[in-house]
Formats: C-alpha cells, structure tokens, sequence
C-alpha cells in the first residue's frame, strides 16, 4: 500500500498551494492557490498533471480547500472543478465570496485582464461547496473520510486529516501554533498517521516572545507618527489587519494618542463583518470575553476593537485612475470633540453623532451595551447599505458602535484618497498586502520619497513583489516601470510575526502527530531542506521536500485482520494497564502550545503477549489467548520450571536477628527487613511482594528452605563453614534474567552484610 | 432550592460539547456522535458505536425544518440497533385509541407495498414530502392572522411559547405581517435570556438547515430579528419591570415570554394584565391543560388559541424511516407496539416499558484485531506439523482506538518475555533430552522413576558436566534445577526443542 503525493505547487516555494494526494484509490487535491509574484504560465499549477484531458471530475475525488489568504487563493481555474466535492470550512465558504470578488476586480483593474470570470460565476460555484465544521466528519464517499481542525492562521483556515481504508494523512495548509489576538492556536487530536504534509513558510526561524515583537511593532509606529509622520501597513483583507489593529487600538488609549487610524481597505470591513457574525469561528478567548451578554459588544481589546465606525462605501465610480475597490471618504471620528466629518456626507453626520453622543463616559458605554444588543446594524449604517452603497450586495456591517471608542482613542476611519496627502501623521492599513499593486501601491508612491514615514510590512512578501525587494536589502530606489521611479527614503520596518507557525511549531506539530513521514511545502528550498534533515535527526522520522510537479510515493499502513477472542480480549484489556511512561513524557512539552491531546489509551501491558496468532490456510487469521490455544491444539500444558536452592551467609547478622529467623523465617520477607529493603533498592521498577513465607518478584519465588536433602541444591560442594540460611528458588523460564539477578543479589547480601 | 448557580456551573465543567458529526471516544472503545435532529436548533440524535455494536439512538426529529439544520438519518444507517424513543406521538396516540382509529389507513399514503418497488430515494421523498412543512406554515399564518386582527381591534397579543424555532419564525413572519398591514406596533421579547439568544442565534449558522445557511454566503443575517431590531421593531429586556421596559412600553404590543405553563415568569404579570380585554389573545402550546392553566385568570374574555406544532416524527413516517435505516433491531416504547414492526421486515422488534432492563442480542461477530503489517512481518511464526496452521505470539502495543483494537509496534523494552517462550505442550522424552544435550556437550544419566504408591512417577535426569544440575520431569511438569546461571539456560533451551513451545 502507498500514497502517492504529486505536488503542484508550493514545491520548494511560498505561494501557490496545490497538492494531490492518492491513497488506496482515491484522489484528493489540497488547496488550489495561485503565486502572486508571476504573471505567466507559473502563476498556476500545471494541472495538465493531474488529467491531459481535463476531465477532472474522473480524475479526483475531492478537492479540499484549506483557507484564504492571499487575494483569489481558489482561483478561476478551480471554478472548472467545482462540479464536484469540493470541501472547506463554514467561515472560508462564506468568505469566498468577497475574496474571489476581489481578486477578479483586482487582476481587470491591474493588469487590464479579460475577466476570467464573473461574480455570479463565483456565487454559482460557491453553492456546490460543502462547507464543514471543526472536528466534523465528513464520509465523503464509503471508504473516504474527511475531518478538519482548527488552524489558526486565518479565519476559517483548517488542518484537513483524510482517511481512505486504514491509511491516514493530514494536510496542515498554513497553520500557527502560538495564539494571536483573535484566532487560538492550531488543535488537532493525536492521530495514527502515515504522512504529515505540511507548510515550512518559516522552516528555520524560531520567533521570540510574541510580546517583545509587538513592543517593537508598536514603538516604532510611535515614534514615526510621534515625529509627524505617516505609517502605511499594507496587509491582506484578513487576520493580519485585525491583530494589529486591536494592537494599536490599546496602544493608542494606554498613551493617550489622538493620531487617526485609517483602514482603507473595504474588504478588511467586510471581512470584520463575517468575523463578527463567524464569531463562534474564532478563538475561546475573544468568545470568552464578549461574556454572555452579548456576542458582539466587543469590549476592550478585542479584534473589531478599531473600526469603531463601520461601513463602507462602494467604490468611487468618479476616480477612476485608481482601479481598486478601495472605499470612499467619510468620517473621522474623535471621541473627545464629538465628530468631525471629513466629507460632507449626511449619513455619516447621523451615523458619527450617534457614536459620539453614546460614548464618552463609562456609564453611557454600559448603557450602549444593554440597549444595542443585537449584532445589528447602525442606523446610518443600513443607510448607507440601502442608498449608497447599493451596487454592493455582500457587506453588511453589523457593529455596535460600542466597542472600544471607549474615551478617546481611535478614528478608524474610510481613508480619502485626498488624505493621501494631507498634513500631519496618520497610521493607514492598506490593501493589498506586500504592496504588489492597488492602493497599497499608490500610497507608498506617495510617502516613500519622505524619511519621516515609515512603511511597515506585516508577514511574508513573496517574491516579486515591491514588499519583498523592500525587505530585502532597502533599495534607494524602486523602478515601477520604465517611466516610473519610486525614491524610497522612508523607513521600512518588518513585523516578525506572521500567522504562520515558526520552526518550533512545526517541530512541535510534527513530533506531537509522530506520523511515518513527513512532506514539506510552502517554504523556500533551503530552509526545508534544513528542516527535513532536522526532523529526521531528532524525530527519526524521514521528510521530503518535493519541488513543483514531482511526485513523492510513501507505503501506508496496512493491517491484517484477525478475529479476536473475547477470552483475549478480557485478559488484556482489564483495567490494570500501565501507562507508558514515555508517551507521557512527551505530551508534557506540548502542553504551552495548546494541542488537545485526545490521545487514545495506550496500553502497555504484557499481556498481550499471552495472545496467540493462528494462521490457517483456508481460514481467517484468529487471535486467541494461549489457554485456548491448548484447547485447539488438543493437546496438555507441560509446565516448565526452574529452580535452585542456595545458601546466603548469615553469619555476620546481629546474633538477637538471626534468633528471630530461627524461631520464624517469616522475619527475612518481613517489610521491614534489611533483605526486602535491599532487593527493593536494587530493583526498583518491579514489584516485589512479601507474602509472608515466602517472596515474589513477578513469576520468581524464595522461600527458606529447611530440607536437609532439599533435591533443587545442585552445589558441587555445599559449604558447612558459615552459618548458611537455604533459600529455595522456583521460576518460570520467561523470567530466567530476574531470577538470577535476584539471587545474585541475595548472595552478596550474605557478603556484604554488616 | 434544589440546586445553586454554583452547581449548574461545576456540572457544566463536567460537560463535553460537541458539534455535529464530531466524534467523541470515551475509553478508546466507545466512539459516540451527535447528528441533527431537526426538532431545535442544536437538538441531535446518537450514534454509540463499540466494537461490538453500534446503536443509534432516535429522539423526537424533525425532517425538515424551517429553522434548525434537518433531521439526518443518513448518520444513522448501519446501526445493528435502533432504540427509537421519538414520544412526541403519546398525547395523539391516546385519542388515537379512543376512537379507535388505527394506522392501517396511514401506509396508503405512504405506499409501502412491496420491497421490490421501493428503492431509498423513494421512501427518501417520502419522508421528506413537503405536506408536513406546509401544514406548519399553515398554523403560523393563522396564528399570525389571528394576531393581526387582535392588534387591529386594539388588543395585545401574549406568546408563551418555549419552541424556540416557532418563536423566531413568528418574529419573523409577524412582522412582515405588520409591515404589510402598516400597522406599528412594538413586539418586546421579555426573558432573562432574551438578549443573549437573539445575538446566539445569529453566530451559528452551521447549526441552522440550507437556507439560513445561505444567507451567511450572502452576507444576511441569519435571522431577520436583526433587522427588526436595528429598525427597533423589535426589543428585548430581561425583565417586566426593567427600567427601559417601562420608558418605552406602549399597547397594543405583542410580547413574547416564559413560561408555557402559565405560572412562572412575565407571562403571570401580563396575563393578568389582559385577561379581561376581549381584544387581546393568548397563543399557547399544547401540552398544557388550558382549562387549568387559565382557572387563575378566569373569567377571561382574552382569547386564547391553542396549537400544536409538528415535535417529532409522524407515526406514518416511521416505517418508511426504519426501512431505510435497515437495524437489525428496533428497540421501541412498548405502547408503540401496534403502530411499528410491520411483519415481514428484516429488523427484529423489541419493546421496552419503564423500569425493565432489555437485553439485545449480539449479532455481530468476534471483534477484530488490526495488526499492523510492520509488526505481523516481525512475529516469529512456529508451524504446526499436523495441522497446517501456523502459529505466533503477539507482541507490540495493543491500542484501543475508535472501538477498534489496534496492534501496533510498540516500544520493546517494555516486553521482558520475548526471549522465553512462555507455554510448552508435548511430551517430554528424557531420551532425546539427554541426546540434545550431548550436542551442546552436557553430559548426564537417566534415573528412570519409581512408582510410589499415591505420588506421580518422576523421572530424573542428573547432569554431572560441566557442572551438577537435576531435570525432574514428571507427567505435566518439568522442572530444571541447577546453580550455575549459563547452564541452567542451555538446559532450557534443551527442553525447549524437545516440547512443543510457543
Ligand atoms: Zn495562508
Ligand atoms: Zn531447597
């Protein structure tokens, strides 16, 4: 038996995930990405692979989509598979939408490509999707069986394990094993598998303190708009915008700062919305904290923290030099002065005055929080739905406007493209991320050329694009096009966090899950190589790292089946099991990292040895316990035995002791002893019964032996010099090694006694 | 009181929650899963599966629900037994009796008559056969027309209904009502809950049937009390007397609240409130007897409409559902008897009355054992001469999984006695003992034993080199004595070929 694991994409490389994976028959795709740093033919995975013909239905069984991060990570090319079984969790079902929406607007914007498909294209295809839950299992066909866990990363992402007959994989896609601000850490069960496949993004780095990076993160910010410059985060719609939002979100109110906050991004509001309405999706903690009150009074710290204000507008249909979705003008918000109303909007007006006059002061914020209960929408909100924004059917923003305004703090607010440049210091979230075009671009052309600004890239730029040349090495200059020169004067700072998991994690995860093999993905060639031979040295387990198109065959596992017999049964599975102790051992390292361990009971206990596995020729293979063996066999049970009887020198005993023993040798077993005491010394991890006459160690027994001809006293010659005490010896032969430790030990007793 | 906050809360500690279709093992040999049910939002029938049987447990369960993820009885194919314990047909079947009406009727519309005609997906449409939607529907719009015309007259409207599903579509559906017959009038929901369970319902959507679902890829709220409450149509206090209740109350409204019985919560106060406007109306679930619910309110010039709402399975749909589920037993409330258990099915029918414990019969084989094939290749096969079969002893790690008994290549240190075999059978013969080991260059003589009156003959073999040592071989029993460690094994090891060992 094998699987066999072709890799289409993210084969040596960040980006473009895509592999296929057969076990016993049946064909999986994992994710379906596209690499956003090329624009030919390698953008996409070449699935001429996986069928010449493109009938693709015949050729796969299910195709299993982790996540969304990137802009359009299920592009159009899988909208050709999505026939069929298509399998991904509630929260990315219902983010496609606005994913896909905005990668098609932002490759005819960008690049001026013919769409390659439509939105109604991407809502049809959607409504064949399975979307499962977390720890749900899937039956997708009799032998298939699919279940996710919770990933971290993103909303929605998810760890996929497969099972077809008796072998087991899981598929990690991007995972993060270190809580963030709003999405807990990978969970997952401790599974029998044969092959992990998983993402390597940071196969060598190891992060610091989560907390000393977000002191960094955030002390630089300060300082640039301290100096009155301009911060510019390019980020994706989600995960990152929100974590660092809320960062700065309780930043700004610890010091008091009155420096605007811009979310630009109109995909981040929406993407806010369905964390809210997902909120089930993400972590205990931001669940725990929004009490029972109400699931949607995000109370200080939480992720929707920032956007205090809401909504978003559509597109601004009049500029239309700038081709993203990028919204429109409105409110700044400044809790201290009421509002300030940044274009003339009256729906803004209502919406602002009404934040304004219902914070302020603690009372009136718990006053919000009674009486906007709902997860429902500010008023100006749905005006803004119903009249402005009325070409977009897929936002809704169901905030309460309660949230963490409490005092000051943050304007989160729609950024103008005239506030581009406007004076004074702002911090302004931007899509996309990695600034590979769109708004993120336009801005940065904007600040670059100044020292006083600072861009900060959040996470992994992929080759190609302007984050990565950014991050690597600061270029003075940036040619956009033959005609276009970016001066990069301003500074740039990397935020080392990302929601990938570090080295660690994937140490962690691997070792945790101990599957027969491991396959590395999503990472740069020579950092997985690194890793692979890491986790074969000190997990013993052997990786690959396939590249792109090549195939990996491991063997599965594969069992014989045997009937069982209930006497076996009885024997070996009563409740007087020992745990094993390594097992345990190795669970306690994990503990900080949050993985539920659901592990099945392990049993260390020989007695499975007493069981008998009979193979006949024409006849199912049977295990039974050897007691019935003899039954099936017809035949007796010989029972074997060893024994020895052999004199320990007494002699040196206290003369008062050795009157006791002779009156009753029971005082040599007695617990208190000086032989008990030393035989348990010695032999610490068996257990040594006194039974009063005699002794036992497992199937070794001693008792004192009073014959004078006793027929077990095989000594060549019997010495009469000492004062001899006869033990008297019987074993089983399985315990031949104990057996002569014991009497060995018990000899030197009689030496070595004081 | 019985029981404190502080218990509910430590119990709860002890409760492990689960989704849809999640497994949960208890012990390893116990997988236990949830499926939906229908009946409520999160309500859920069981499967219990163990090595050796699986039973799926059926409770009260809805086919199609307008609010809650529907009735999944795929889940529950392959069980060896059904115990169907769905009593929502109790209160009917008891009228059912007195007229002496019977079911006979019932299987015309169903047409089960033969099995050759009757694949899955037909019995599959009928169970799920929109009549029992559209009967539902049609309580809800009388009530609601009922409603409406109280409000028009200038009454209220009181709704103490604890289904939580019916609650949220009468939202729902009252309003668009009201909307449509332009009239404004308030709808309060009063619970100490009241708060919580609105914004509940609207983050759930994997728990709620297809068509809620859509509205989450949508963009929608699940539930339109949202939007009523944003349009504040729609409020909700936790308590009569709250302070914003009052600043805003106006009549007529239409107030949702607890308690069904009628005697405990906001529903007493408002009750008596409206107990003498001819106007005003009363909604109620049955189950409750009305005429003593009411005794403390009386006279009443309120109306009060009684409903019931579908809460389980029709009795006609029982069959079709056994038929497709196929168990080998159906375990089921004896005073079901005369409506389940059609003669010529291949389920055996067993009924159980309180109290009585009832003993299923255990059709399943012998459970297996997995043995992995890493380990099996590393097993020490011995081959039995006479009777073709070969034989070995199992070592590794035995692992309960999922019910499933799983060998696995365990850790070996943890196994002291691979070295030994552990059982001997045979016969010994001293002869040939003595000449195995002469081949290992142990020399010794036989003392043939004698016959003492009561005591087992035993034979002795004395070895005098290298070292003296004694083999007591008597009918069943062989016993090695010697002093020196080495020889002592060589003679197991000579006993060892001469036995059959294992
Ligand atoms: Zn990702
Ligand atoms: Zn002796």
């Amino acid at each position: 038996m094998a699987i066999e694991c072709l890799v289409l994409g993210a084969g040596q490389e960040v980006g473009k995930s895509c592999v296929v994976v057969t076990i016993n028959g049946k064909r999986i795709m994992f994710d379906c990405g596209m690499h956003m740093g090329y624009d030919d033919h390698r953008r996409y995975p070449d699935f001429s692979l996986i069928s010449e013909s493109g009938h693709f239905d015949a050729a796969l069984t299910c195709i299993v989509i982790t996540h969304f991060l990137l802009r359009g990570y299920v592009y159009d090319n899988v909208l050709c598979f999505l026939s069929y079984y298509l399998i991904l969790r509630y929260p990315t079902k219902a983010l496609a939408p606005l994913m896909l929406e905005d990668y098609r607007k932002v490759m005819v914007d960008r690049r001026g490509e013919e769409e390659q498909f439509s939105s109604e294209n991407v809502l049809d295809c959607l409504k064949k999707v399975t979307a499962v839950d977390l720890k749900q299992t899937v039956q997708v066909d009799k032998d298939l069986q699919i279940r996710a866990y919770y990933a971290g990363h993103v909303l929605g992402a998810a760890m996929f394990y497969a099972k077809v007959g008796e072998s087991a994989m899981v598929y990690t896609g991007d995972y993060n094993m270190t809580p963030d601000r709003h999405l807990g850490a990978a969970q997952i069960d401790r599974l029998q598998l044969d092959l992990l496949i998983t993402e390597s993004t940071y196969a060598t780095t190891v992060r610091d303190s989560k907390y000393a990076r977000e002191r960094e993160f955030l002390k630089s910010v300060h300082k640039c708009v301290a100096n009155g410059g301009k911060v510019l985060i390019p980020t994706f719609a989600l995960g990152r915008a929100q974590e660092l939002c809320i960062l700065l979100d309780d930043y700004w109110e610890r010091m008091n700062l009155k420096v605007p906050i811009y979310f630009s991004a109109g995909l981040t509001i929406q993407a806010n919305m369905y964390y809210k309405m997902l909120i089930n999706w993400t972590s205990q903690k931001v669940k725990d904290t929004h009490a029972t009150r109400n699931a949607f009074d995000f109370k200080h710290g939480d992720f929707t923290g920032a956007e205090g204000t809401i909504a978003c507008s559509p597109k601004q249909s009049t500029s239309s030099d700038c081709s993203t979705s990028e919204l429109a003008p409105s409110v700044a918000l400044d809790g201290s002065t009421g509002i300030e109303t940044s274009a003339d909007r009256p729906s803004s007006r209502v919406l602002s005055s009404k934040i304004a006059g219902s914070i302020g002061t603690e009372e009136k914020i718990s006053y919000i929080n009674r009486s906007s209960s709902s997860p429902l929408l500010l008023e100006s909100d749905f005006e803004e739905k119903n009249g402005l924004c009325s070409e977009k059917t897929t936002y809704i923003s169901c905030f309460t406007g309660s949230v963490t305004l409490k005092n000051s703090v943050v304007a989160v607010c729609r950024f103008d493209r005239s506030l581009i440049n406007a004076p004074g210091p702002c911090v302004l979230f931007a899509t996309p991320g990695m600034i590979s075009g769109g708004f993120s671009l336009e801005v940065f052309k904007n600040w670059a050329p100044s020292e006083t600004n600072l861009v900060t890239l959040p996470g992994y730029c992929v080759a190609g694009t302007i984050g990565h040349r950014l991050m690597s090495g600061k270029p003075t200059t940036i040619e956009l096009d033959k005609d276009t020169q970016i001066d990069v004067r301003c500074q740039i700072h990397q935020l080392s966090f990302s929601p990938h998991t570090d080295a660690k994690g994937i140490m962690d995860l691997v070792k945790f899950l101990s599957p027969k093999h491991v396959i590395l993905v999503h990472g740069e060639k020579p950092k997985m190589a690194l890793l692979k031979a890491k986790i074969q040295a000190e997990l013993g387990i052997p990786g690959y790292d396939p590249a792109n198109n090549e195939t990996v065959c491991i063997s599965s596992t594969h069992y014989v089946k045997a009937d069982l017999s209930d006497k076996l049964i009885q024997t070996s599975l009563s409740p007087n099991f020992k745990f094993l102790k390594t097992r345990l051992a190795a669970d306690c390292g994990l503990d900080s990292l949050n993985i539920k361990a659901t592990s099945p009971l392990q049993l260390c206990d020989d007695r499975i040895s007493e069981g008998i596995l009979t193979m006949g020729k024409s006849q199912k293979a049977k295990v039974v316990h050897q007691d019935e063996l003899l039954v099936i066999l017809g035949d007796e049970k010989q029972g074997v035995q060893c024994a020895n009887c052999f004199p320990v020198n007494m002699s040196n005993f206290d003369k008062i002791k050795s009157a006791d023993e002779l009156s009753g040798e029971v005082q040599l077993f007695d617990k208190s002893s000086q032989l008990y005491a030393k035989l348990s010394s010695e032999l610490p991890e068996l257990n040594i019964q006194d039974c009063g006459e005699f002794l036992q160690v497992e199937s070794f027994r001693a008792s004192v032996c009073l014959l004078d001809n006793c027929p077990h006293r095989t000594m060549d010659n019997p010495c009469d010099t000492f004062e001899a005490v006869y033990f008297c010896c019987t074993w089983a032969m399985e315990d031949e090694k104990l057996a002569w430790k014991v009497i060995s030990i018990m000899k030197n007793f009689g030496i070595n006694a004081p | 009181m019985f029981f404190s906050a502080a218990d509910v809360k430590s119990c709860m500690q002890r409760v492990q929650v689960l989704k849809y279709a999640e497994e949960a093992c208890y012990n390893g040999s116990i997988t236990i899963k949830a499926f939906s049910s229908g009946l409520e939002i999160g309500s859920c029938n069981w499967t219990i599966s163990s090595p050796k049987a699986n039973i799926g447990h059926v409770s009260s369960s809805i086919f199609q629900s307008e609010t809650a993820m529907d009735f999944n009885y795929h889940a529950l194919q392959g069980c060896d037994a059904i115990l169907y314990s769905d009593n929502s047909a109790r209160n009917i079947l008891g009228n059912v009796e007195d007229e002496n009406c019977h079911f006979a009727s019932v299987n015309s519309d169903l047409s089960i008559k033969s099995d050759t005609d009757n694949s899955w997906e037909v019995i599959g449409e009928a169970l799920l056969n929109a009549d029992e939607r559209s009967e539902e529907m049609e309580k809800l719009a009388f009530i609601i027309s009922c409603a409406v015309d109280s409000v028009e007259a200038g009454g209220s409207v009181l709704v103490p209904i604890g289904r939580l599903g019916i609650v949220l579509q009468l939202l729902e559906q009252l309003s668009l009502s009201l909307k449509s017959s332009n009239l404004k009038v308030p709808i309060y929901v009063i619970s100490t809950i009241a708060e919580e369970l609105m914004a509940f319902t609207n983050i759930i959507p994997e728990w709620l049937c297809k068509l809620r679902q859509e509205k989450l890829y949508s963009g929608e709220p699940l539930f339109a009390h949202v939007e009523l409450t944003r349009e504040k149509r729609l409020h909700t206090f936790p308590a009569v007397h709250s302070l914003e209740l009052l600043k805003i109350w106006q009549e007529p409204c239409i107030v949702f609240c607890p308690h069904w019985s009628l005697r405990l919560g906001p529903v007493v106060h408002l009750l008596r409130r409206w107990c003498r406007d001819q106007n005003s109306l009363l909604v109620m679930e049955e189950g409750v007897d009305a005429e003593l619910a009411l005794l403390p309110f009386k006279p009443m010039a309120m109306k009060a409409l009684q409903c019931s709402f579908l809460s389980g399975i029709k009795l006609q749909k029982v069959q079709p559902l056994l038929k497709i589920l196929q168990p080998d037993f159906v375990v089921f409330p004896e005073y079901l008897r005369r409506h389940i258990g059609p003669p010529n099915s291949s389920s055996s029918f067993l009924g159980y009355s309180e109290n009585q414990t009832l003993r299923i019969p255990n059709r399943k084989e012998l459970p297996e054992l997995y043995i992995s094939m890493d380990l099996a290749t590393q097993l020490s096969w011995t081959k039995l001469d006479h009777m073709d079969t070969s034989i070995a002893r199992l070592k590794g790690e035995l692992v309960m999984e999922h019910g499933k008994h799983l060998l696995l290549p365990g850790n070996e240190q943890a196994i002291s006695s691979d070295t030994r075999p552990l059982l001997h059978w045979g016969a010994m013969d001293l002869e040939s003992l003595l000449a195995a080991l002469q081949k290992m260059g142990i020399k010794g003589s036989v003392e043939q034993g004698m016959s003492d009156a009561g005591s087992e003959i035993a034979s002795v073999l004395h070895i005098f080199e290298p070292s003296k040592a004694l083999i007591e071989v008597k009918a069943t029993t062989t016993v090695i004595s010697a002093s020196d460690e080495s020889l002592a094994s060589l003679i197991s090891e000579a006993v060892n070929t001469i036995l059959n060992s294992i």
